[in-house]
């Protein structure tokens, strides 16, 4: 906290380039402009059973220009930071829009939002990656993977770092004027068992989350990586010995390890009202849950109360202001079960009378425009609320379910298929040995209706993922999902060696 | 600066026992739309230099940064950062000499173009279809998109390569006014002039015309015609996955039982080939390796190797696999980098989607899929949707629209159980165009396609 923005970014030029490109819209006659500059360093790092595969640091600069010209939209992205190149966008913005506007036959408006002045937002970590040398960075992880290959159960260990440093730059018409500067990271390690006679494999990989931290997430104590790295091995031994399971309907408690994915599909991309309204229809979608069902549409059993918010500390989504400079906001998505909200921007928000938008505008790229993007959108723990042992403790014939792996859901996201690292048989209320081959297949009402016990407070965790894709040009965008553990009733599940016909 | 000034200042500067540099400029013009209106658009110009320091002080090194935006100072500084980092990186496992080859005739030759003008075409032709399609209670949705790359790789071994690439891409989706109705069609085209919506507007008009009447058909194994979109998804996702390392390691569905690869195994009886060729007319792509880093499917020792035309796939065998120089060398097996075009073709290919579908006495036909991803790596088993129609033949002929399905199949199970092929054709393949775009793939009619159960989706 406290934390300054980067000088090397605040040095740039950045007042002078919003006075061009902001001065030039204007004189062409712009009903709104805004001006965005980012720099977005991202670090990778990736080895393969100790041995460093890929290293790189990519450090994007560039500037763009975003107009609302006589109703119509306008966009255009550079990478040279000068005046003379920001007024040169503000007019390729202005004649993009000239030209869209004979087929563009929406207005678009703005929904109103108070300008905030000169505003400045850091996010919640103490050690950037960046600070930290390449070869220490390695270094860790190549110690993390020789743990993992100590065991005789791994043959194999993959070790994945990725660590970025966003830094924005926005200044629009309307006189708001803000600079923010996130960082967020992600480590995976992932143990690969294969039986030579036979050919089988499998994996285990670890479970914990992005999030918007910095370096103190991996050397801390934040995140019990010792003891991870200790039980993954025997973890996947056990598993590659477990028996596949049965296909048919079991009740399922599923730890937020993977339950924030879930989540994350059948909810998060549902209440985006741009896929809810039609504007994703050739690409991410559109949504069941429409706007002539607000206020009315059971999602789920009442215990369900989910939240979006721009505010969640440590969140991947979280920040101080918009790419449309809408302040961080939290609000209910759905309430005692109820759809009661959507994730908005500005023109979504004039456009359905919604009054202001909740801040819901990003763009992963200073060459893309700002579109609706996910909030950390969030299921509640109940005060009070039972244990994940209380939650097995209620099941007489189920699988307990624990980190994520494979994702799918439909275009209007009714029907999904997710797959887990870990699947527990559950019998007589206590858990009796892991399964294998498993995958839950629901209908989104169906499943959320089926939530019978949410998990409370001290099951809480907050995941999330770096990569979640939307749009045309497709961007990607972090977000973190707060749940707790939660128990289904009479879900089904799938043998997926029966799925492929073996 | 221009991005040969770029590579040469970058070499010159270096003072690495060896350096590579790629410098690449991008310029883009795209436009969207939706319910019948244009919404959001974009014109852009980037840039950007990777510069991979290489050390060899007994044993060999690396680093890789890239910047984009990059001015004389800047580059200088991003040149010494990467020899810093090489001096201090692990010992670089996939090293080897670096390419020598003779210099591109065009290396002086400016970055390629576009711009928002380019794409006037397709706003005219999407006036009339917004027109046409309020006529009949309908809306359309979509997607241009048209970008230029120029890429300049030099190298301190000599390399100074240039090359091109136009690619432009179009996806038109129509839906009735009540969205019970929903069909897709999409095309790439090398030039923004091959992006026009009438290609597409008379396909998306017979499938909403079609989905009229409605019939309800349960999950179960199907006997599916696949058309050439769906293809392309589906062989995209078995060439990404054809990663020799991993292969030999024995983590994939190529893998033999008890080490080493399935190379030279039959995975069809069908005279299947799977095929990429940087010259193929129409779908030319890069003819050289460009890697930015090194990974599991590239080296940047690798960098300027001439490409040339592979079969992974031959009349049904497994013939080669994803290699870099190194992984070749660990698995035995010939070097057959990636490239960035793709192509299935039966040699007792005949007719097209049309003909398949009139050999099918009850079955399915498919729009396109949508959210593949992979269950089980074992199998290569696959799960996703189908997407914007779905239609039931009858003796030969579609009769009605009925669900979307979830499917689980495997790609390579699947080639077993193909009945029959139809010429290749360019296609969009609709999930995964997004990265990869050349591909020429035929339509499939495959017997027990698995929809595991049915979706609600429209």
């Amino acid at each position: 906290m406290g934390r300054p923005v980067d000088p090397a970014f605040t040095s740039l030029p950045l007042a002078a380039l919003a006075d061009a490109a902001l001065t030039r819209a204007r004189e062409l006659g712009v009903d709104h402009a805004d001006l965005r500059v980012e720099r977005i360093r991202t670090g990778d790092v990736v080895l393969h059973d100790a041995r460093l595969e890929t290293s790189h640091d990519d450090d994007e600069h560039g500037l763009a220009v975003r107009v609302v010209h006589n109703g119509s939209w306008g966009f255009a992205g550079g990478v040279v930071l000068t005046p003379a190149a920001a007024v040169g966008l503000a007019e390729e913005a202005v004649e993009i829009a000239r030209a869209c506007h004979p087929v563009a036959t929406e207005r678009v408006e703005l929904a109103a939002e108070p300008a905030c002045g000169d505003g400045t937002w850091v996010s919640s970590y103490d050690v950037d990656p960046f600070d930290v040398p390449m070869s220490d960075r390695i270094a860790l992880l190549t110690d993390w993977s020789q743990r993992l290959l100590a065991s005789a159960t791994v043959r194999h260990a993959d070790a994945r770092l990725r660590h970025v440093r966003e830094n924005k730059f926005y200044a629009d018409t309307a006189g708001t004027m803000t600079t923010q500067q996130r960082v967020r990271l992600q480590c995976q390690l992932t143990g690969i068992w294969v039986d030579d006679e036979s050919g089988r494999f499998e994996s285990m990989r670890t479970l914990a989350a992005p999030v918007g931290r910095g370096w103190e997430w991996l050397t801390g104590d934040l995140h019990d990586w010792d003891g991870e790295l200790a039980e993954l091995p025997e973890l996947l031994a056990e598993k590659a010995a477990a028996p596949s399971v049965e296909a048919g309907r079991y009740d399922l408690v599923v730890d937020p390890s993977n339950l924030w994915l879930t989540i994350h599909e059948s909810i998060g991309h549902a209440t985006e009202l741009d896929r809810a309204l039609g504007y994703e229809a050739n690409y991410a979608g559109t949504s069941f849950a429409t706007p002539d069902k607000l206020g009315t549409l059971r999602y789920g059993s009442p215990g369900m109360h989910v939240t979006g918010d721009r505010q969640a500390e440590h969140g991947l989504a979280t920040i101080g202001w918009d790419d449309e400079g809408v302040a961080a906001q939290t609000w209910d998505l759905v309430r005692d079960g109820t759809l009661v909200g959507y994730q908005l921007d500005r023109r979504i928000a004039a456009a359905t009378g919604a009054g202001r938008s909740n801040g819901c505008a990003f763009a992963d790229s200073p060459l893309h425009v700002p579109i609706q993007r996910m909030a950390n959108v969030s299921l509640q723990p109940v005060a009070g609320g039972p244990s994940t042992e209380e939650l097995i403790a209620g099941v007489d014939n189920g699988i307990f379910i624990v980190g994520d792996k494979s994702w799918s859901i439909d275009m209007q996201r009714y029907n999904f298929q997710f797959t887990g690292q870990r699947f527990y048989r559950i019998r007589g209320g206590a858990l009796d040995g892991m399964l294998r081959d498993v995958a839950y297949q629901a209908t989104t009402t169906d499943f959320w209706g089926s939530m019978d016990a949410v998990g409370g407070p001290q099951t809480y965790v907050l995941g999330g993922a770096m990569n979640c894709g939307k749009g045309q040009p497709g961007q990607t965008a972090p977000v973190s999902h707060g749940c707790p553990a939660a128990r289904f009733r009479d879900v089904r599940i799938l043998n997926t060696l029966t799925e492929a016909g073996s | 600066m221009r991005p040969q000034e770029a590579v040469e200042r970058a070499l010159a500067a270096s003072t690495a026992d060896d350096c590579i540099v790629i410098a690449s400029e991008t310029h883009s013009a795209n436009v969207r739309w939706a319910n019948n209106t244009l919404t959001t658009n974009g014109v852009t110009r980037s840039g950007d230099v990777t510069v991979v320091s290489i050390v060899n002080g007994g044993s060999v090194r690396a680093a890789s940064l890239s910047r984009s935006g990059v001015d004389g100072s800047d580059l200088v500084a991003l040149v010494e950062a990467s020899r810093a980092e090489a001096e201090t990186a692990p010992v670089a496992d996939d090293a080897a000499a670096l390419v020598t080859t003779a210099p591109s005739p065009d290396w002086d030759a400016e970055p390629g173009d576009t711009s928002v003008r380019d794409l006037g075409g397709v706003a005219e032709g999407l006036a009339e279809a917004f027109e046409q399609a309020r006529g009949r209670n309908e809306a359309r949705y979509g997607y241009a998109e048209h970008a230029v790359t120029t890429t300049y790789l030099g190298s301190s071994s000599g390399l100074r390569l240039r090359d091109l690439q136009g690619d432009g891409r179009l996806e038109l989706t129509g839906r009735s006014a009540d969205g019970r109705r929903s069909a897709w069609s999409g095309l790439r085209a090398a030039t923004a002039e091959g992006l026009q919506v009438s290609r597409l507007e008379r396909d998306v008009a017979q499938r909403l015309d079609w989905s009229r009447r409605t019939i309800e058909v349960p999950a179960g194994r199907y006997d599916t015609v696949l058309p050439p979109s769906a293809v392309a998804d589906l062989m995209v996702e078995t060439y990404w996955s054809m990663g020799a390392l991993d292969a030999h390691e024995g983590s994939t569905v190529f893998s033999r039982a008890g080490g080493g690869t399935r190379v030279g195994e039959s995975l069809t009886d069908r005279p299947l080939s799977l095929h990429s060729d940087p010259s193929m007319p129409g779908l030319a792509c890069t003819p050289f390796v460009t890697a930015a880093v090194s990974s599991r499917l590239s080296s940047v020792f690798d960098n300027g190797l001439p490409l040339g035309p592979v079969d992974w796939i031959k009349d049904g065998r497994l013939a080669a696999l994803l290699q870099t120089r190194h992984s070749a060398t660990v698995t035995g097996l010939a070097v057959t980098p990636y490239v960035d075009n793709l192509t299935l073709v039966g040699r007792d290919a005949s007719g097209g989607t049309d003909e398949l579908v009139a050999g099918v006495e009850r079955g399915l036909l498919l729009t396109c899929l949508w959210y593949i991803r992979e269950v089980d790596p074992q199998s290569l088993l696959l799960t996703g949707l189908t997407r914007d129609g779905v239609f039931l033949v009858e003796k030969g002929e579609v009769v009605g629209a009925v669900t979307n399905f979830r499917f689980n199949e495997s790609p390579v199970g699947m080639l077993r159980r193909v009945t029959a092929v139809g010429q290749s054709e360019d296609t969009f393949a609709r999930e995964f165009g997004d990265y990869f775009t050349r591909t020429r793939m035929p339509a499939l009619r495959v017997a027990d396609f698995n929809m595991s159960s049915v979706s609600q989706a429209s």
